[in-house]
């Protein structure tokens, strides 16, 4: 899976825990889930839950301490499914 | 200067009815709410029959976002976010999004526990090693403050915002917190009101006591029998009521609704000594605590048309009877009507002072008294104690001008609420 396709999927999770629309449409690699899309810090859990469950990946607390921008968390997933795969 | 306290607004998530005008319809014709609960017979519950509000998937969003749904697994939060939130728009106040919370409006919303099913889940998530399974959703749900968190987010209170607990008493309880705080102009408006969680986990505590009825698990809708002499046991309930309490001032100026005045009453405790137990009531506490509730309102016992009873269709009925009947020192033909909503709903736990003062105030506002049913046997020592008419079995349709509520709870406390018709010009 490349980089832009983890993005299109990782949208698909972020879509329900943010009511920002124009910035939900126009999400790249730079956005910040609590800057740019308000997402309340709390569910930066439930979004990483979410992840695990959608890449069938496990996301250690070191890892999850960083997802806080579409850029992180997509190296995180990349690197995730690397180890995986090998 | 003390405020006079008027209601603007109801809500209702009740067995027998999900919005004022169902539940106001179903209370005069007496149809009860309590059906069979398949979970209950699978689970091995002597009493298999229970009361739980019917909502459908497509009412539920109109309350909750979609994110919200995703892991909401608290029946109380349900009920209680919409009887509140409906409350709120029958007042005639909007839900604005603005930035600046409403300060001078705040909420007392009381539960017996929260989220008892979030909880469950929980907990077998932690016993499985997966706790980082559980996300963000089960604080915010199993505190107990959940549901009074939810309204209050969804309306942007700035006053007061809580949470009371008092088993039983919750709901009638949560009414006078209310009262209080905009008598003494702490608060413009309050939102008061209670729930109580559905489900086998809420009611099996009650199921093992052997409190709950056992011998109507094929007649659900017979099941509740307040004040009959065939009473076995109560009939597990669930559910919110919902009511906005105003200043006078602020109702008027706003040309308000109103529905009833809230006159005043009374909470205490028999202190679990005398005849008074965990799960008993000391007779001179309930009495005590009725006579207050009258002083405090200015009423005297003959003033009172009705009463609505806590009457949870145990052998305990005869003595709340008999309290009444101390309390107030009224003849046997001068004594008020008296109903319960139980025979309808069955017992919603922390939700029922809520719910039961919906009813009591709905009889105000629109001058009837609603049939007590399951009782055509009445219970003899009650027939001892009070003439028969006093029961009414079918519906009455009289202006009802002052009406005493109580509602009595376990650790042996009280609370009553003298509510009286406003008057409109």
């Amino acid at each position: 899976m490349n980089k832009e396709e983890i993005i299109e999927v990782l949208k698909t999770i972020i879509e329900p825990y943010s009511e920002e629309v124009t910035a939900l449409a126009h999400i790249d690699e730079n956005t910040d889930f609590i800057n740019d899309l308000k997402i309340n810090s709390a569910n930066l859990v439930d979004i990483v839950l979410d992840v695990e469950e959608k890449f069938n990946i496990e996301i250690d607390n070191d890892s999850m301490a960083k997802m806080l921008t579409v850029k992180a968390t997509t190296e995180i997933i990349a690197q995730k499914l690397e180890a995986h795969a090998g | 200067m003390e405020n006079r306290v008027v209601i603007t607004g109801l809500g209702i998530c009740a067995p027998n009815g999900t919005t004022i005008n169902e539940f106001s319809d179903a209370i005069k014709k007496g149809i009860s709410g309590i059906r069979h609960q398949p979970d209950l017979e699978a689970l091995n519950f002597s009493c298999q029959i229970a009361g739980k509000p019917l909502l459908s998937e497509e009412r539920i969003s109109q309350y909750f976002t979609p994110l919200e749904l995703r892991n909401l697994n608290s029946t109380g939060i349900l009920y209680g976010v919409i009887a509140g939130l409906d409350a709120w728009q029958d007042a005639g106040l909007n839900v604005d999004n603005n930035d600046e919370p409403d300060w001078d409006s705040g909420t007392i919303f009381g539960t017996g526990t929260s989220g008892i099913d979030k909880f469950r889940w929980a907990i077998n998530k932690i016993d499985a090693l997966e706790i980082k399974k559980l996300g963000s959703s089960v604080v915010i749900q199993t505190m107990a403050s959940g549901v009074s968190a939810f309204i209050s987010g969804k309306l942007g209170l700035g006053n007061q915002v809580s949470t009371n607990s008092s088993a039983c008493a919750t709901g009638a309880e949560s009414i006078l917190l209310a009262y209080e705080r905009i008598k003494t102009g702490q608060a413009t408006r309050m939102l008061a009101g209670s729930t109580s969680d559905s489900g086998p986990y809420i009611w099996g505590g009650f199921d093992a006591m052997k409190v709950c009825t056992f011998k109507h698990n094929h007649a659900p809708e017979k099941g509740s029998r307040p004040m009959s002499a065939t009473a076995s046991g109560f009939v597990p309930g669930s559910g919110a009521g919902a009511l906005v309490l105003e200043s006078l001032e602020s109702a008027l100026a706003r040309k308000a609704k109103i529905y009833a005045e809230v006159c005043g009453g009374h909470v205490n405790s028999g202190g679990q000594r005398g005849l008074g137990t965990m799960t008993a009531p000391n007779p001179t506490a309930v009495q005590r605590c009725i006579q207050a509730a009258l002083k405090n309102a200015g009423i005297q016992p003959h003033e009172i048309d009705v009463i609505n009873g806590h009457l949870t269709a145990t052998t305990k009925d005869a003595l709340e009877i008999e309290n009444w009947k101390t309390a107030l020192e009224l003849s046997n033909d001068n004594f008020p009507y008296i109903n319960s909503v139980k025979g309808m709903i069955g017992h919603c736990i922390a939700a029922s002072g809520s719910i039961e003062c919906v009813a009591s105030v709905l009889e105000l506002s629109e001058g009837f008294i609603f049939p007590n049913i399951n009782c055509e046997d009445l219970n003899p020592e009650i027939t001892a104690l009070i003439d028969s008419k006093c029961i009414p079995q079918t519906v009455i349709h009289q202006p009802v001008n002052i009406l005493a509520k109580a509602s009595f709870g376990f650790g042996d406390i009280n609370a009553c609420i003298i509510f009286k018709k406003y008057p409109h010009e």
